[in-house]
């Protein structure tokens, strides 16, 4: 009895300490701190295992660039016309992983397989736009704007949510893209998420003696109109982002091993960012290229092994740290691909796709539609029956809390899988 | 306060062209800007050569693809081949183009040329093609802008791009007379959905062989009754161009366009308005309306001077004129224009580039700073543009072989830029100037934007160690500086 008390006594003097150390860092924790976080943490360790703060729900979403071919991802195994559409490329039952009578995914996504046993994962099926354009770069900025087929917009549905989160903020880090080059769904109207593959490069880079000079020689804000005091406050941003995005890398860092792939390291230093007590709500990663309209089998394969070991090592790792409840990981393809086989043993763009949903929060599991007709194709190709600014409005609404209809610039339908 | 005709003719420089060259910085201060104009002028006027990048054997090889050469049909590995050379063809041609900006006398027909590119925005995965289209900015790019929307309307690349060889009487496709009207001349909302439609019916038969060359398909064309902008009557292509023409809202768009490209984004409609009476009345003459800008007191204003945020390519190009080099390889050029958000013949759809702010955000802010420090071999590229599907996998619906890529290599590792600078103009240029007002002056030739506390930087961290290392350090310092970025 006094052996524990004692021990206590000295638990919590400790953690009256490491409070006091961490008071600085506390302090820098954005203007997004919910109501957990506000709580004293020397107090939530003796909750949880954990010394990390739970709460705080984040999206992560991952791009599959190129069009990946959703009919070999989530397959129809018991569907003649698939087979026969599809002489070569058809995926026998045998050698799938197995979901259901009807369905099963890609041999080389083990991990998914047992994320839906689990009810971790939820598959959404045919999902798409009107006026599907087949082009990637056309079709990938339609995805990434939220806009109609025949709107060009310059901001992206994830930029227009950093505008709301961010306005007058010095460090727009509530988006972030694991790249080094930024995407169109990440730039706003008035606000540009921060694209950071690295962030000790980053932190690097803008640490150099000459930026850091020239930006405390420009002193306080000048005159706004000026265009080069845009410059200058994308510079501040940046050099006040990539210093907090690197100190928070460091708070936590997760102990879990990852493949060492781009998407493997991507996915760590997303996991490491979650544990620390950055303000990050939304994550972009992305894989690729699934254009694969010569020898498919190979090629698709090779990425979904990617794919699947990076989200396996990322789901286990949350799942160890109790944080698979507060992270939604959504996947999505800018088309996907011709139901028929093409004369080169691969496919051409298509039109409908599959998502990926995967989460300890899913409030539907498994797999949420039906799977798509294929008696009943646009001209050899699927046809799309959720839009897919249903899911966006879905995720910003039901996991974000944000204005949906603002940032989408329109009215939407909320699903119910959150 | 009075401006210099070393800042006018410097700011006209970086609008009318891609930046001084180190062998003008000379005559800057000597000449009022319009008398320097007019040598801009007279060095454009001849008509540019055709570029050709495409190999012998390319050619050949294309030619047996479309049937019109001498041997049969080809294999598999033989339209691979084809096909990547089209694709290595293009980031050639890319390349040329960039070195063309930077090498050329013709600034002035150069400069017209990549702003038709941006607002005619095409994308081609034909060589051919793309140099046919790129002629027709270079060659017509200062004549009229009935002569010019004729041409790039009848071009190859811009009938496939905008599927116009689909558009048949049978089966409309509204893609090309919708962008026309949307894009290149009415502007959003000057016309009708009905417009459109009929548009469409008029321009059905145009297409294009595989030559490049402009075919007027008589059967797929629908020769019936249109009303086209309240006009009726059996029209054709052509006319459907001629009535845009006729509606004073096409030069009103078209100057709106050229003010906020080549004055200032923010735009002053009094002026625009004066411009674009002129325009229209005379017949749409593109040079007397690039004269009227280039030589009217307003843009020489100190509002317009360092204004404008320049696009990636008037950054590359203006870096290299101002300090010359040879690249061991041109493709950390063409790499550079992908992360910068920018590459020459591949705009990101029809509406082209969007410019002013939007080429700013962290990643490209930071890798501007960083080009002059890595072109002096201070700095590496290790920055991977983002892949590009529809150029890698060559998929285009014109005719060209429709075999992709093979499967994408592993990551490469971008490393030294290896560019080997050649200072000599630079230092003659800045050898009777007293040490103490080096700086001073060196800044004044560089910067369009001044901020008070950028010399007190750069004098902080120069390299003092000799005259020559002063010169350097202080022409890449600056070069790395917010303030470089405008002009």
């Amino acid at each position: 009895m006094q052996y524990s008390r004692s021990l206590l006594m000295i638990l919590y003097l400790l953690k009256v300490i490491i409070m006091l150390i961490r008071r600085k860092e506390f302090l820098q924790i954005g203007s997004l701190a919910t109501a957990s976080m506000m709580m004293p943490r020397f107090l939530k360790a003796f909750e949880s295992n954990a010394l990390v703060p739970p709460g705080n729900k984040v999206v992560v979403v991952l791009q599959l660039s190129g069009g990946n071919d959703g009919l070999n991802t989530v397959i129809p195994v018991r569907n003649d016309i698939y087979y026969k559409l599809r002489p070569a490329l058809g995926i026998k039952m045998d050698k799938a992983a197995t979901l259901t009578d009807e369905v099963s995914l890609h041999p080389a996504l083990a991990a998914f397989k047992s994320l839906y046993d689990d009810g971790n994962l939820a598959i959404l099926n045919n999902v798409g736009y009107p006026n599907p354009d087949r082009s990637h770069f056309r079709s990938m900025d339609i995805w990434h704007s939220a806009s109609k087929s025949n709107e060009y917009w310059n901001t992206g549905w994830i930029g227009r949510y950093l505008d709301a989160q961010c306005s007058g903020c010095d460090k727009p880090t509530q988006a972030l893209e694991v790249d080094n080059v930024l995407s169109l769904a990440l730039k706003g109207e008035t606000a540009n998420a921060i694209a950071v593959k690295d962030p000790r490069r980053l932190y690097g880079t803008s640490n150099e003696k000459f930026f850091k000079e020239v930006m405390k020689n420009h002193g306080p804000t000048h005159h706004d109109e000026e265009p080069v005091e845009y410059l200058y406050k994308t510079m501040a941003q940046t050099l006040s982002s990539a210093d907090y995005i690197f100190k928070q890398s460091r708070l936590h860092p997760t102990g879990t091993t990852y493949p060492n792939t781009d998407l493997g390291n991507g996915f760590k230093t997303i996991a490491s960012l979650i544990y620390s007590d950055i303000n990050t709500k939304v994550y972009y990663i992305s894989l690729g290229s699934f254009d694969t309209h010569v020898g498919q089998e190979a090629q698709q394969e090779r990425l979904f092994t990617q794919m699947n070991d990076a989200v396996k090592a990322f789901t286990d790792d949350l799942k160890k740290n109790g944080r698979m409840n507060d992270v939604l990981l959504f996947t999505f393809s800018e088309f996907g691909r011709r139901v028929a086989q093409n004369a080169s043993n691969g496919t051409d763009h298509g039109t409908a796709n599959n998502m990926f949903l995967i989460s300890g929060g899913l409030k539907q599991k498994g797999i949420l539609n039906a799977m798509p007709n294929l008696a009943d194709l646009s001209d050899g190709d699927l046809k799309y029956n959720i839009d897919f600014k249903d899911v966006y409005a879905t995720v910003l609404k039901n996991w974000l809390n944000a204005d949906a209809d603002n940032i989408l610039g329109g009215h939407y339908n909320t699903l119910d899988f959150v | 306060m009075e401006v210099s005709n070393q800042l006018k003719n410097q700011h006209l420089m970086w609008r009318a062209g891609f930046g001084p060259s180190v062998e003008q910085l000379r005559d800057l201060p000597k000449y009022k800007p319009e008398k320097y104009y007019k040598a801009l002028v007279k060095a454009s006027a001849k008509e540019p050569q055709y570029i050709n990048v495409a190999s012998d054997r390319l050619i050949d090889l294309y030619e047996q693809q479309q049937g019109t050469g001498k041997r049969k049909t080809l294999d598999e590995t033989q339209r691979r081949e084809i096909n990547r050379m089209q694709q290595a063809a293009v980031k050639d041609l890319n390349l040329y183009w960039l070195k063309e900006m930077v090498t050329s006398p013709a600034q002035l027909r150069e400069k017209m040329a990549f702003f038709w590119h941006g607002h005619f925005a095409s994308r081609n995965g034909n060589i051919f093609y793309n140099q046919l289209l790129l002629h027709v900015f270079r060659k017509y790019g200062l004549s009229d802008f009935g002569t010019l929307l004729k041409q790039v309307s009848r071009s190859a690349s811009m009938l496939y791009f905008l599927n116009n060889q689909q558009n048949r009487k049978s089966r409309p496709n509204e893609n090309f007379a919708r962008e026309v009207m949307e894009l290149f001349t009415l502007g959003r909302g000057n016309y009708t959905e009905k417009d459109i439609k009929e548009a469409a019916r008029a321009f059905t038969g145009w297409t294009a062989n595989s030559k490049g060359e402009f075919v007027f398909r008589e059967n797929f064309h629908d020769n019936g009754e249109k009303t086209v902008l309240d006009k009726t009557g059996n029209f054709n292509g052509e006319d459907v161009l001629d009535i845009i023409l006729e509606n004073k809202q096409t030069a009103k768009f078209i100057t709106q366009k050229l003010y906020t490209f080549f004055v200032n984004d923010k735009r002053d409609d009094t002026i625009v308005n004066t411009l674009a009476e002129q325009f229209y009345n005379s017949k749409y003459n593109i040079s007397a309306l690039m004269e009227t800008i280039f030589t009217s007191n307003w843009f020489y204003d100190l509002k317009n001077i360092g204004a404008k945020i320049k696009s990636p390519i008037e950054l590359l190009a203006g870096i290299q004129r101002m300090i010359p080099m040879k690249l061991e390889n041109d493709a950390a050029l063409f790499n550079m224009q992908k992360i910068l958000g920018q590459q020459l013949l591949y705009p990101p759809n029809v509406a082209g580039w969007p410019g002013g702010r939007s080429w700013i955000d962290s990643s490209t802010l930071m890798m501007r700073l960083r080009i002059p420090q890595m072109f002096n071999d201070k700095d590496e590229l290790n920055v991977a543009p983002k892949q590009d599907d529809d150029v890698m996998m060559g998929r285009r619906t014109d005719g060209t072989a429709a075999v992709p890529e093979k499967v994408r290599a592993a990551r490469k590792i971008y490393g030294a830029v290896a560019a080997k600078i050649d200072w000599s103009g630079n230092i003659n240029q800045y050898e009777k100037i007293k040490k103490e007002q080096l700086l001073g002056v060196i800044k004044n030739n560089l910067l369009q934007a001044d901020s008070p506390n950028i010399q007190q930087v750069v004098s902080k961290n120069i390299d003092a160690s000799s005259r020559e290392a002063y010169i350097k350090s202080a022409i890449v310092q600056l070069m790395s500086t917010p303030e470089y970025q405008m002009c």
